[in-house]
């Protein structure tokens, strides 16, 4: 695509998400109380591909959700169309784990606070902690995430393109200018 | 979508988006937490010139499940009995800034007038014999849920057609949706021209055994000002849905409230093919996926959007969907 450029390929993508689940194993030593949550629609897909991994790794089932934001989000007033909504699963007990909310791309940081809200009303997590394939910056709101896949610098008009296998033909993140629109479109990444 | 005022004014994929919202906004109830904050700080006014206490609780429900403040006016016991017009009421009531209003009314095109005097969103909860719109979306939400697909369903709506709200706006949904609709009745009870609305009519429920969905309809004695039919037993002998006329693998529904032993036998409402229960459920995730779908996009405070408002706006968005 003209004026798109390649930063993380198939193989690269598949590479992150492995260190990803190694430092996720790396940093609890409880994994009985661990638990994966998925931001839809992108975010679901890759947690669900962490899902596996991490049972691997682990050899002890973890819980997997993925909840959808539109009902939490605080630019109703400023969108033109109600947006297309996914139901939730969200199917065990959230209180007393740690959560690991997963996400494809954390720009604003307005989709984590509209994804932590949502999980509140599931029940109390002991603790919630943040993964993205991405970190564009540009942060409106005090996140952090705790596991980055990359780390991207990008211009604010910039647009950061993920596809999944699942839901696109490929596993590919691009860059594009901003005032084009890609062939394809990804929800807007907040 | 500005209003909800008529099934007209919806194309099959605006009723798809409607209905995909609904199944979303169900697990919204199963939770610890039975709310979400889409609608906080929006005030929904629930103005009702008519009895109802199903339609009026799950409009309230619906409205505080999405976190919305609601107001219930009643006509009765408010200055509607001193003499006040409808115009007055909704210009007074507007003073207080409603996001929307849910109306029901007995007068045949109420809501689509108060939409002209108000910048508030307008959700026709029924307008006299005219329309019953939300009825129709949760009754093919529920449909939907058993059977799926409507593409080529057999729906006989059976019963007081002549009075009711619910048949014009759930004939129109369901050929929408690519439903065959056949509606029966006594002819004092089928409106002349109703075949225009592209139904077929029949006199008799000799055929019923065709339909896979028969849907009753309430004798509406409330609404009846002359003698339709020589009496209800008559009516019955004639056109009740009971274990006689209806197959075990026909779904049965009605609106609500039975009248038991005149529409309906007993034994049919409380068999497993009956999903008037399943009805009444869907109404408050239907009524909240049309609350979001009317009040999502309008800025705070109401207020119409320019590009919002003409029907046309129906058709762009599903085009932009597409």
């Amino acid at each position: 695509m003209p004026g798109s450029k390649v930063v993380l390929d198939g193989d690269d993508m598949r590479r992150t998400l492995v260190r990803i689940a190694h430092e996720i194993v790396e940093k609890h030593s409880e994994p009985e109380r661990l638990a994966l949550v998925g931001i839809h629609r992108r975010g679901a897909v890759l947690a669900a591909r962490l899902h596996r991994l991490l049972v691997d790794l682990l050899e002890v089932e973890i819980p997997l959700g993925d909840i959808d934001i539109s009902f939490y989000r605080d630019d109703l007033a400023e969108r033109r169309e109600a947006p297309v909504v996914l139901a939730s699963h969200v199917d065990f007990p959230v209180d007393g784990r740690t959560v690991v909310v997963v996400d494809d791309v954390l720009f604003t940081g307005r989709t984590v606070r509209a994804a932590i809200e949502a999980l509140f009303d599931y029940g109390r997590p002991a603790r919630v902690q943040l993964a993205v394939l991405v970190d564009r910056g540009h942060r409106e709101l005090p996140f952090r995430a705790d596991y980055v896949g990359k780390n991207l610098p990008t211009a604010r008009t910039e647009r950061v393109n993920v596809h999944v296998r699942g839901l696109d033909d490929r596993d590919e993140v691009t860059i594009s200018d901003g005032s084009r629109r890609p062939a394809d479109p990804t929800p807007e990444d907040a | 979508m500005q209003h909800l005022l008529s099934i007209a004014d919806l194309d099959r994929p605006a009723i798809t988006r409607i209905l995909d919202r609904a199944v979303a906004l169900t697990e919204v109830g199963e939770r610890e937490v039975k709310k979400v904050p889409a609608l906080r700080g929006r005030r929904v006014l629930n103005l009702f010139y008519e009895a109802s206490t199903r339609t009026r609780a799950s409009f309230e429900l619906a409205a505080k499940a999405l976190s919305a403040d609601v107001v219930n006016f009643a006509a009765s016991g408010s200055s509607v009995e001193k003499g006040e017009s409808l115009k007055d009421t909704v210009l007074t009531l507007s003073a207080h800034r409603p996001d929307a209003i849910v109306i029901r009314t007995p007068w045949a095109g109420s809501a689509a007038l108060v939409a002209g005097w108000t910048d508030a969103a307008i959700v026709n909860a029924g307008d006299g014999k005219h329309e019953h719109p939300t009825q129709a979306l949760l009754d093919l939400h529920t449909l939907r849920q058993r059977l799926g697909d409507l593409d080529g369903a057999k729906i006989w709506i059976v019963g007081d057609v002549l009075h009711s709200r619910v048949a014009r706006s759930n004939i129109l949904a369901f050929r929408t949706m690519g439903a065959e609709v056949t509606v029966a009745g006594p002819p004092t009870l089928i409106p002349r021209g109703i075949e225009a609305m592209g139904c077929e009519v029949r006199t008799t429920l000799d055929d019923l055994g065709e339909a896979d969905v028969v849907y009753a309809l309430r004798m509406q004695h409330e609404r009846m000002h002359q003698a339709f039919v020589p009496s209800l037993r008559e009516y019955a002998a004639w056109y009740q849905v009971n274990s006689r006329r209806l197959r075990p693998d026909q779904v049965l529904m009605h609106p609500g409230p039975v009248n038991r032993g005149v529409e309906l036998s007993g034994e049919v409402v409380d068999s497993p093919q009956a999903v008037i229960t399943a009805q009444v459920a869907a109404g408050v995730v239907v009524r909240m996926a049309v609350l979001y779908e009317v009040l999502a996009g309008r800025g705070r405070g109401a207020g119409p959007t320019p590009e919002a408002g003409a029907p046309a706006d129906v058709a762009a968005i599903s085009e932009a969907r597409a």
